[in-house]
């Protein structure tokens, strides 16, 4: 047989048929739901008279619209409040194992799957939600799907869909100190744009992306979407077997080392065919930040602001004009010292416990900056018990961040947490769109190291100078 | 999906172009956790007033229209936001079939996810029908798709085309779903054979 790449295994293992047109059933192992993207899914099959083909491959979670403060009182908004009673009604209805506002494991669904063992490599992953990227970090194939399609898998355990291109994105060396997970991805984003990974999937490759933990992978694939890409995709290796081991759906004894053997020769083939190559190296990345509404706008966090005038191309002049206009820098000024309002720890790009220990090891013996709120908002309910266990809580409530429940939170304005018009922030999330975190509000991309550091410093900070 | 097969209803006449997605069914309305129920939302800026009453004017609130299950209107229909909400509306309104001389691409492609034919006819042929829709219940028009005519109140037919593709899922109420579940002996053949290479899958359970 050819050789093949990672993509291409999985691909071929979960094909049932492929059509005359070149589309192919593609089996789906785990389906995650969530409160927003599913309530027309289950009325459609009510309507139709159908029933979930296999709810014990299937999850649901809330994590969009719930509130992360005090979770003993009713939902306030109703709409909120009415997308969450109608996940509960639908989950009873239809026999879907269901974690509920309440439980302990309750977390945003892309920190829950990993965590929970429910998503392990080799497998194919889809949820009504573009971050399901973020499980290709286990050597699991993970995208997101549109309503209709969230249906389709409810009824069908399949998915139909063509294959995509190849790209391998090597990162090879040493990082620097100072620099993580974030600022790798933030660096490929800015270096391949964020149109660059089109119809591919990435699978990011190199001593730098191997020498990573998994929550720092979670955070590499998680951001594949800003780069365009269908999905995003590690190969499994020690590091992941390690990881899964013990997790509550993992498999277990003879299972265990069965399923190693099998996810053992999840790997591209030398000489494997890829449609695109891109190869960074560590060295060169330096602790970094986004400065306009684009995920692509990165810059160290040594360099200036960039100037639209020395931009040759019309359209885009006219857009980094808008860019800074709506974030209210001026071009050619230093990124660094630039006065934040809000600092914001959490998403399913960076609220693992690893996350949390870096933000901690900034924040320990140190004050947030007068005028500034801070936020950590854990990704589960267990990352924020280990959190507590280890002390961490202390570290941040004792400099004056706040602790909060898990959710999305201020990833998306969906929920209470929001910027107000104006409002600069610091955050750790993975999109920087005008409006996002709320209408007007203004976002910086960055690690939680250096989102630590802008809480302590009141403004973007080298994270390094904190050393 | 509700079959299509023969379709003898009430048409009323919309004699506008570029009916968009944002009047077939607004924005604010998209909140909402079902896909049914928009139906009373549809067209809402041309069918109710200011301060929320019926517009009397508008045909989709005068009788017989109000049963209407064929729409005629001019060209390009359906421009506009992609939302699948559109042809929900229309459908939970009671509309089956829409003609218009010409659509947007989007939501050509979502009436027939939906159940609902879009039928290109050419602009003289609805004004035609158009006129036959004024007459209310006494001309009904009638849809055959096996034959794909649209038989006029006076008997004439009006042959229309239609991807063959299409027309066997409308014909036989098949969404994309209904096409995969054609395919369910191979879907259940593929379990088999992987619950054998991968015992160790697990099954999902907070019981
Ligand atoms: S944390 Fe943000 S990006 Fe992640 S699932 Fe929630 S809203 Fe989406």
């Amino acid at each position: 047989m050819a050789p093949r790449t990672l993509f291409d295994k999985i691909w071929d293992h979960h094909v049932v048929e492929t059509l005359p047109d070149g589309t192919s059933i593609l089996y789906i192992d785990r389906h995650l739901l969530h409160e927003v993207t599913s309530p027309q899914a289950f009325e459609g099959l009510r309507l139709a008279g159908r029933k979930l083909r296999h709810p014990e491959m299937t999850v649901a979670v809330v994590d969009h619209n719930v509130p992360t403060s005090d979770r003993t009182q009713p939902i306030e908004e109703p709409e909120s409040r009415n997308q969450i009673e109608t996940l509960e009604r639908n989950v009873k209805e239809f026999g879907v194992p269901y974690i509920p506002l309440l439980s302990a494991n309750q977390g945003i669904v892309h920190v829950v799957g990993p965590e929970q063992g429910i998503s392990l490599p080799g497998m194919t992953i889809v949820c009504g939600d573009s971050h399901t990227s973020t499980h290709g970090a286990m050597g699991a194939l993970a995208f997101g799907i549109g309503t209709s399609e969230v249906e389709h898998v409810m009824a069908t355990q399949t998915i139909l869909q063509r294959p995509a291109k190849n790209m391998r994105v090597t990162v090879e060396g040493t990082l620097g100190a100072g620099v993580s997970a974030k600022d790798v991805m933030l660096a490929i984003i800015g270096h391949i744009g964020t149109a660059g990974g089109t119809g591919h999937v990435i699978e990011f490759a190199g001593s730098a992306i191997r020498g990573l933990d998994m929550a720092g992978r979670m955070t590499i694939c998680n951001m594949s979407i800003e780069a365009g890409a269908r999905a995003g995709l590690v190969a499994p290796d020690d590091v992941t077997f390690d990881y899964v081991r013990g997790r509550p759906f993992a498999p277990k004894g003879e299972d265990f080392d069965k399923a190693v053997a099998y996810w053992r020769t999840l790997s591209s083939d030398d000489g494997a065919h890829f449609d695109t190559e891109v190869t960074l190296r560590a060295e060169d990345i330096a602790p970094s930040l986004t400065w306009g509404t684009s995920p692509e706008t990165v810059l160290p966090i040594t360099a200036t602001v960039p100037d639209p005038a020395q931009e040759s191309d019309e359209a885009k002049r006219v857009q980094m004009q808008r860019m800074l206009d709506y974030m209210g820098l001026d071009a050619g000024q230093k990124i660094a010292g630039t006065p934040v309002d809000v600092v914001f720890i959490g998403s399913c790009t960076n609220s693992r416990i690893e996350d949390l220990r870096a933000a901690a090891n900034v924040a320990a013996g140190r004050k947030v900056a007068d005028g500034v709120r801070a936020m950590i908002v854990p990704g589960s309910g267990l990352v924020k018990r280990q959190a507590e266990e280890e002390g961490l809580d202390k570290i941040f409530l004792d400099a004056g961040f706040e602790w909060r429940e898990a959710g999305c939170s201020m990833c998306l304005g969906m929920n209470p947490d929001r910027l107000t018009p104006g409002q600069r922030c610091a955050s750790t999330s993975n999109r920087n769109f005008e409006g996002r975190q709320g209408p007007g509000g203004r976002t910086h991309l960055l690690s939680p190291a250096m989102a630590a550091a802008a809480a302590v410093t009141g403004c973007l900070t080298d994270v390094r100078e904190l050393a | 999906m509700d079959k299509f097969t023969v379709l003898s209803a009430v048409a009323a006449a919309l004699p506008e172009a570029n009916i968009d997605t944002d009047k077939i069914i607004p924005a604010r309305f998209l909140k909402t956790t079902q896909r049914t129920g928009l139906g009373k939302h549809a067209f809402d800026s041309m069918r109710y007033l200011a301060e929320g009453s019926e517009n009397p004017d508008f045909v989709l609130n005068q009788q017989p229209w109000r049963q209407a299950e064929i729409l005629v209107t001019y060209d390009n229909l359906g421009c506009g936001s992609s939302r699948e909400h559109a042809p929900w509306a229309l459908l939970d309104f009671g509309i089956r079939c829409v003609i218009a001389p010409s659509f947007a691409d989007i939501f050509f492609n979502n009436c027939f996810k939906n159940g609902i034919l879009p039928i290109r006819l050419p602009r003289d042929i609805c004004d035609a029908l158009m006129g036959d829709a004024a007459m209310g219940s006494n001309a009904r028009l009638t849809v055959d798709l096996p034959r794909q005519v649209v038989i006029r109140p006076d008997g004439q037919e009006v042959p229309f085309e239609i991807d063959p593709f299409r027309k066997h899922m409308l014909l036989e109420g098949l969404d994309d779903i209904g096409q995969t579940l054609q395919h369910e002996g191979e879907i259940t053949v593929f379990e088999q054979t992987v619950a054998g290479e991968r015992p160790w899958m697990p099954k999902i359970s907070f019981e």
